[in-house]
C-alpha cells in the first residue's frame, strides 16, 4: 500500500507492507536512525516520536496509522545548527551515558516542557515513567530536563518545511 | 524483530463506513482503535486478523465525553489521557482519575481507549472493574441499529465480549446517582506495569447510612461485582463495617500465583484495597468535594 504522511515537517509517500511498523519505517524505509528500538514490547520507550504532537512508542504504531498526519522525530528537535535545550539539558548533566534510551526521553522532555515549561522534579518523573533507561539510574535524565525548563522556550522556531530535516 | 503477520489495511471514516466494511470483509476483520493490546498481540502472532479496519478517524464521532446531571457518556474512542484530565468526569466520578492515573504509563495513555479497554477483555484490564463499579451499560451498534448491553452481559469470559463480528463498542453509558462517590486502589510492581490486584467501589449515602455499595476486582479472578451488602447496605460507615466487606472482597477472590505475585498475597490485596477503596470513596461522598487520591 502507499503512505503519505509528514515527517519532522517534509512530505514523504512510499510503498509499503500494511505490517510496517512506524518505527521501522522511520528506521529502515526513511533512514531516521535517531528513534531507536529496544524491547519491542511497548515498555521501553526508545522509540518514542510525536504524531499529530501526541507522543507513542512507535514499535506500537503501524506507518500505516501514521497516514496523513505529521510526524516529529528526534531528529528535528536541532534547527539550523542550534540544538534543542533538552539536547543541551542532556550535555550539561551528564543525560546518557550509552545513549541508547536517550531519543525517546529527550522526545518525551521536549513534549513535557511544551505543555508544563516549569515542571517538578515529580512531575519529570511521572512523564518519563514509560522509558527505561539502564545507564544513569534517572537522576541526570530528571536533571537535564530541569535544566532545560531553567532556558526557557527550547525549540528555536516553529515549523517550515524549508527549515525541518529532510528523510533521506 | 516482531512484525505481524501479513494482513490488509482499512481505514474507516465514519461509524456507518466502519459497519459496511466489517460486513463485506467479515469475520477475519478486526477493528484497531490504540492499537496497544491489538498491535503487541499481532507482533507475538497471538492475533493474525486478515483485515485492520482503523478506526482513528472516528475520534471525531466517538471522541466525547458528556457529562450530564443524570448521566455521564463516554464515546468509545475516548482515550485513556482524556478520562484522566476531564474535571467535569473526575468531579462527578473521580474513580476514573484515581484508576487513569495508574494504567499504563503516560505515552500509552495517549493512545489506548475506553472502547479498545473494554472489548480487548483481559482480566487485568483496569477500566472494566471502573465499568462494573459504576454499574455502566455499553451500546453496541451494528447494521441494524443499537442495543444497549449491561457491563454483566458484556463480558463472556476472558478476552470474549457481547460485541458481533460486524458490530462496534460506540458508546459507555454511566447513571448519576445523587449521594454517592467512588474510588479505585491498585497495586502495582512498577511504573507502567499491569496491575498485581486493584479494587474498584461505588458507594451511595443518605443521612450517614450506606444505602448501596458496589465493589468490582482486578485481576483476582473474579468477573463482575461481588456481594458486599450484608456488611455496609442499611449501616452507618465505620472502619468494622469496611473491614467487613474487605473479608467478602478477599473471600470472594479467587487469584493466581504467577510473576505478580502469590495468590494469598493477592487475596490479601483484594480486601485490603476494598476497604481503603471505601474509606476514600464514603469520606468523598460525604464531603462531595471529590478529589484524587495519589
Ligand atoms: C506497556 C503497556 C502497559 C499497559 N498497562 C495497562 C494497565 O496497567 N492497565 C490497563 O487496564 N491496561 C493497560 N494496558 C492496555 C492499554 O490500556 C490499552 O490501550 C487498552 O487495553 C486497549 O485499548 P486500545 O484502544 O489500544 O485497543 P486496541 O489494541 O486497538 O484494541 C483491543 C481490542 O479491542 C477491539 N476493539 C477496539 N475498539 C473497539 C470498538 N470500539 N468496538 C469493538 N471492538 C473494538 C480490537 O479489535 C481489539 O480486539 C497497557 C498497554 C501497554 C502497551
Ligand atoms: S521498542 Fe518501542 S517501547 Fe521498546
Ligand atoms: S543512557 Fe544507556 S540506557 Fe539510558
Amino acid at each position: 500500500m502507499q503512505v503519505t504522511m509528514t515527517v519532522n515537517g517534509t512530505e514523504v509517500t512510499e510503498d509499503i507492507e500494511p505490517r510496517t511498523l512506524l518505527v521501522h519505517f522511520l528506521r529502515d524505509t526513511l533512514g531516521l536512525t535517531g528513534t531507536h528500538w529496544g524491547c519491542d514490547t511497548s515498555n521501553c520507550g526508545v522509540c518514542v516520536v510525536w504524531v499529530d504532537e501526541q507522543p507513542v512508542k512507535s514499535c506500537t504504531m503501524l506507518a500505516a496509522m501514521a497516514g496523513g498526519k505529521a510526524v516529529r522525530t528526534v531528529e528535528d528537535l536541532e534547527r539550523d545548527g542550534v540544538l534543542d535545550s533538552v539536547q543541551q539539558g542532556f550535555m550539561e548533566c551528564h543525560g546518557l551515558q550509552c545513549g541508547y534510551c536517550t531519543p525517546g526521553m529527550m522526545m518525551t522532555g521536549r513534549w513535557l516542557l511544551d505543555h508544563n515549561p516549569d515542571p517538578t522534579e515529580q512531575e519529570i518523573r511521572e512523564a518519563i515513567s514509560g522509558q527505561i533507561c539502564r545507564c544513569t539510574g534517572y537522576s541526570t535524565i530528571v536533571r537535564s530536563i530541569r535544566w532545560a525548563a531553567t532556558q526557557g522556550q527550547g525549540s528555536p522556531v516553529t515549523h517550515t518545511t524549508e527549515t525541518a530535516g529532510t528523510p533521506s | 524483530m516482531q512484525v505481524p503477520a501479513p494482513f490488509e489495511y482499512e481505514r474507516a471514516e465514519s461509524v456507518q463506513h466502519t459497519l459496511a466494511l466489517l460486513e463485506r470483509l467479515g469475520d477475519d476483520a478486526r477493528v484497531v482503535a490504540g492499537g496497544h493490546s491489538l498491535l503487541p498481540m499481532m507482533k507475538l502472532r497471538l492475533a493474525t486478523p486478515e483485515y485492520l479496519v482503523d478506526i482513528n478517524d472516528l475520534r471525531g464521532e466517538l471522541g466525547y465525553v458528556v457529562v450530564a446531571e443524570d448521566m455521564v457518556r463516554i464515546g468509545a474512542l475516548a482515550r485513556h489521557a482524556d478520562l484522566l484530565g476531564d474535571e467535569a468526569l473526575a468531579a462527578v466520578f473521580p474513580i476514573f482519575r484515581d484508576a487513569e492515573r495508574l494504567i499504563a504509563d503516560p505515552v500509552v495513555r495517549n493512545w489506548g481507549t475506553l472502547g479498545g479497554s473494554l472489548c480487548q477483555a483481559d482480566p487485568s484490564e483496569d477500566l472494566t472493574t471502573v465499568c462494573d463499579a459504576l454499574d455502566a451499560e455499553c451500546v453496541i451498534t451494528g447494521s441494524g441499529g443499537e442495543r444497549v448491553v449491561p457491563m454483566a452481559e458484556f463480558h463472556q469470559g476472558p478476552y470474549e465480549t457481547a460485541v458481533g463480528d460486524a458490530e462496534l463498542l460506540t458508546e459507555v453509558r454511566f447513571p448519576v446517582r445523587p449521594g454517592g462517590s467512588s474510588a479505585y486502589q491498585k497495586v502495582k510492581r512498577r511504573a507502567g506495569d499491569w496491575p498485581v490486584a486493584a479494587s474498584a467501589v461505588a458507594v451511595w449515602l443518605d443521612g450517614g447510612t450506606i444505602t448501596d455499595a458496589r465493589v468490582a476486582l482486578t485481576a483476582v479472578g473474579v468477573e463482575g461485582t461481588v456481594d458486599v451488602d450484608e456488611a455496609l447496605v442499611g449501616r452507618p460507615p465505620s472502619e468494622e463495617a469496611f473491614a467487613a466487606a474487605g473479608a467478602l472482597a478477599s473471600a470472594a477472590s479467587d487469584p493466581v500465583t504467577d510473576a505478580r505475585g502469590s495468590a494469598d498475597y493477592k487475596r490479601h490485596l483484594a480486601g485490603e484495597l476494598t476497604v481503603r477503596a471505601l474509606r476514600t470513596a464514603v469520606e468523598r461522598a460525604l464531603t462531595s468535594t471529590p478529589t484524587s487520591t495519589p
